[in-house]
């Protein structure tokens, strides 16, 4: 039992490493192709930690609407525009160095704060299982005004989306 | 959830979301930029999945909030793109620093 507790612990870390490693490679890769593919790794390794958080239908969502939804639309967008994504052009400004120290600080700011933040766990809610009817419930209940203002948003980004890209057929 | 304290769960989405701001900073290509995004998103998430299961008083919220993260990420990718795609045809570049007609 502790050895699979042990087993399970180094999963869990190794999967987090591995995807702070393909969020680095997200910022890193000159090819704008492979960084979206290492966006969808990250994406993955996401869906997995929910998983482990017991948030089955959250990793589902993210791997359909996310890996499915979103890196396709991106890996269209680069298609389109290809040539310019070349490994010859430059694709970072020069604003590298300010940039890293500026986040630097900023990390190390939230990390303390988070260090020193005393986090109320509450018991009840640690072994809760949620199930998909609960989320259903929650959503048509207590969150019915948020969910219908994300729905007119989204129907009106999508128009906004498709007018916006459209060739332009006045002279 | 026993198994990992939250600290560290904190730690990673906040190693997550800083890599996600730099990436916002230093791309020249704005669809380089929307990917980055993307990652601060997904570091949002990670966070309020892990206090809907430890800190929160009902389980759901941070769920029924992922979920409208999500909705908001795919609109922000879907205009964004449309915009990129205009941008290209009319001014024959991606790249955010040579796009500059409303700069002085």
């Amino acid at each position: 039992m502790d050895l699979l507790q042990l087993a399970i612990k180094t999963g869990i870390y190794t999967l987090m490493a591995g995807t702070l490693v393909f969020a680095l490679g997200v910022v890193m890769l000159k090819n704008l192709f492979h960084a979206a593919l290492s966006l969808a790794a990250v994406l993955i390794g996401t869906a997995i930690l929910y998983l482990v958080f017991h948030a089955e239908f959250m990793a589902a969502a993210q791997i359909l609407l996310y890996v499915g939804a979103v890196i396709t639309v991106i890996i269209f967008a680069i298609m389109l525009t290809e040539h310019i994504a070349e490994r010859s052009i430059i694709q970072r400004n020069k604003q590298s160095l300010p940039a890293l120290l500026g986040v630097l600080a900023l990390l190390v700011l939230i990390g303390k704060v988070l260090l020193k933040t005393p986090w109320p766990v509450n018991p009840s809610t640690l072994d809760a299982r949620v199930s998909v009817s609960d989320l259903g419930v929650a959503l048509m209940g207590a969150y019915v005004f948020p969910f219908e203002v994300i729905s007119i948003l989204l129907v009106g980004a999508l128009i906004g989306a498709v007018v916006i890209a459209r060739k332009d057929s006045r002279p | 959830m026993n198994l990992i304290p939250l600290n560290h769960i904190l730690i990673f989405s906040l190693a997550l979301f800083g890599i996600g701001i730099y990436g916002i900073l230093t791309r020249r290509n704005i669809i380089g930029i929307l990917i980055s995004i993307e990652l601060v998103l997904n570091a949002a998430n990670i966070n309020l999945i892990a206090f809907s299961k430890t800190t929160s008083l009902s389980p759901e919220t941070g769920l029924v909030f992922v979920l409208f993260v999500i909705a908001i990420a795919a609109i922000t990718v879907a205009v964004g793109l449309a915009i990129v795609l205009a941008l290209y045809r009319s001014r024959k570049t991606i790249f955010a620093d040579e796009v500059h007609l409303l700069k002085w």
